[in-house]
């Protein structure tokens, strides 16, 4: 197998429950190394997705390969390739977290060692306590170290941090990163921007079942209409005629003395070109990125038949 | 854990079958043994009613109605199967509808080992509860009221071994067909008396008026309850009677695994 072979690799995948098309056409691929990110709504397909990227769920139609695999019809092996937390699965409430992990751990050929697993996911204090005693955070934990024990090359992590207070949700990041930098791709999904934007190193943005973008988080947010913001107040009057005559520029609105300009990376550049050829300066001058939120919202709302086209107010 | 090995991805790496069996089983038999509510039922409940019952004097006394037999005879078999009737419609399918509820099934399904295994540990062990279960209520019954032991009887045995398997396909029967825990308990708790009534529990099936006692042979429990009497009578359980616990068992088993739903 050629060495750039993408680890997971999804192909036009299509997915409908009793005439309900859930995934129509999704495609993506992960590289190995990767933490790749599925974004989307409640509802647009993702957890669908990866429930047939697990081999959990059989495609109607398109495919779907782990490092080569058909993860419905080589689902064994492929389970010892591919470590997943999946939303709603709980375990035994009376399970002490040791058992747990011994069971988990036994079900490998070549399991990680649990011990120092519970050690790097702060459990080694829980040992002996049950599960249905654990906090949220720590039954996630539990989780992460069940899909981890198996000594996987990609884990499957859905909605890993719904539900957390923003404290855990951030120690659940940094552990994220830990398990990337040892090695293992992580696939991700979430229906969180900060969390995206922080960890993932590309993200496919998944909408009503079709993957509605597909790019590095920069590249998302750069690729939306309006998303970086500048604002200043020029030293002499500036007619906004000229502004909103620059290609990069997505719109001018003026308020007073202040101009506020929206567009994209580029759009700075041009603006400061323009305003050194008619020498003025920009007092006050602020420039803000916009977030991921904002390419999202532009991407998921795109598809949507009310929504407002960008337009160039003045 | 380290760098994950670059594992050749074509090279073939079996599915550890044994010793991963082993472990679910182990675990789920540490599980069972904590729910000390649920084994009061299955095996201490059935004896302690058996010893209840066996401190009423009449019920120690030959009673010419039963052809010169004790009360407390009768009632050891049925003892036996109240225990099979416990664990199989009270205890097992809230544990198997818990397991699909939870998702407990879905994570283990990816995992190299499927969910069949864990749900194939639970029978086991409700399965040997019986035989615990049964066994106390034989031995009490002997120890405490000389109700004759019935090892001798190889129709004894096997019609203990059928009803084993008849009340644990019905469990799984009842887990397959309830959407919910709740479910599974209100339907079990249904089931629960229709169980108890024809395995004769309140009135011992030799008993009951003629027509309902053939109604009730028909029933996995009443034609257990029959075919245990004969045998503890030191005769052959009637073919009728096991031939209509085999259909059950067989049947049942057919219907839980059709309509199990995995989630």
């Amino acid at each position: 197998m050629p060495q750039n072979t993408p680890l997971v690799e999804v192909r036009d995948l299509r997915k409908s429950y009793t005439g309900r098309t859930v995934v129509d056409g999704v495609s993506f691929s992960v590289e190995e190394g990767e933490i790749f990110g599925i974004l989307g709504p409640n509802g647009a397909g993702k957890t669908t997705t990866v429930e047939c990227v697990s081999g959990l769920r059989t495609p109607d139609s398109g495919t779907v390969r782990v490092a080569g695999l058909d993860p419905v019809a080589d689902h064994d092996r492929t389970t010892h390739l591919l470590g997943a937390q999946l939303q709603e699965s709980d375990l035994q409430p009376k399970i002490l977290v040791r058992e747990a992990l011994e069971l988990y751990a036994s079900f490998y050929k070549n399991p990680a060692d649990w011990q120092h697993l519970a050690e790097r996911l702060c459990l080694t204090q829980k040992l002996t306590t049950r599960f249905a005693k654990l906090s949220g955070g720590q039954k996630q934990r539990l989780s992460i170290a069940l899909a981890l024990v198996g000594n996987p090359r990609v884990v499957v992590l859905d909605e890993l941090t719904t539900g957390l207070d923003p404290r855990a949700r951030r120690d659940t990041w940094k552990l994220i990163e830990d398990v990337r930098n040892q090695g293992v791709t992580v696939l991700l999904v979430t229906h969180f921007m900060e969390e995206a934007q922080r960890l993932c190193d590309r993200i496919a943005v998944i909408d009503k079942g079709r993957v509605a973008a597909l790019d590095t988080p920069s590249g998302l947010i750069g690729s939306s209409a309006g998303s970086t913001v500048i604002t200043f107040t020029p030293s002499r009057p500036l007619d906004p005629a000229h502004l909103s005559g620059l290609p990069e520029v997505a719109s001018v609105d003026r308020r007073g003395e202040q101009l506020t300009i929206t567009g994209t990376d580029a759009t700075v550049n041009a603006v400061i070109t323009l305003l050194a050829q008619h020498r003025i300066t920009a007092r006050q001058l602020r420039v803000t990125d916009a977030t991921l939120d904002d390419a999202f919202l532009d991407l998921t709302e795109a598809t949507a038949p009310t929504a407002p086209t960008a337009g160039k107010a003045a | 854990m380290t760098t994950a090995a670059p594992a050749p991805t074509h090279a073939h790496r079996p599915v550890p079958g044994g010793p991963a069996l082993a472990a679910v089983f182990k675990a789920e038999g540490r599980l069972f043994l904590r729910e000390p509510g649920s084994l009061f039922w299955m095996i201490g409940f059935p004896t302690a009613l058996l010893v209840i019952l066996g401190l009423i004097p009449s019920f120690r006394e030959a009673n010419p109605d039963l052809g010169g037999r004790r009360v407390i005879d009768l009632y050891v078999p049925i003892a036996v199967l109240l225990g099979m009737i416990m664990a199989s419609i009270q205890a097992m399918p809230p544990v198997l509808t818990s397991y699909r509820e939870r998702g407990i099934l879905r994570r283990l399904s990816t995992t190299p080992v499927r969910p069949p295994a864990i749900l194939g540990a639970q029978i086991a062990l409700h399965g040997i509860a019986m035989i615990v279960s049964s066994l106390l209520a034989i031995t009490v019954g002997r120890l405490a009221f000389g109700v004759a032991l019935p090892f001798a009887q190889p129709g004894y045995i096997l019609s203990m071994l059928l009803m084993i398997a008849c009340a644990l396909a019905l469990g799984a029967t009842l887990s397959a067909v309830a959407a919910t825990t709740k479910a599974a308990t209100a339907i079990g708790s249904v089931a629960f008396l229709v169980m108890m009534f024809t395995s004769g529990v309140w009135m011992p099936v030799q008993t009951m008026p003629d027509l309902l006692q053939t109604i009730v042979s028909l029933t996995p429990f009443g034609a257990a309850s029959q075919a245990l009497d004969r045998a503890m009578l030191g005769s052959w359980p009637e073919w009728q009677h096991l031939g209509i616990m085999v259909l059950w068992a067989a049947g049942l088993t057919g219907a839980a695994s059709r309509w199990f739903r995995w989630e």
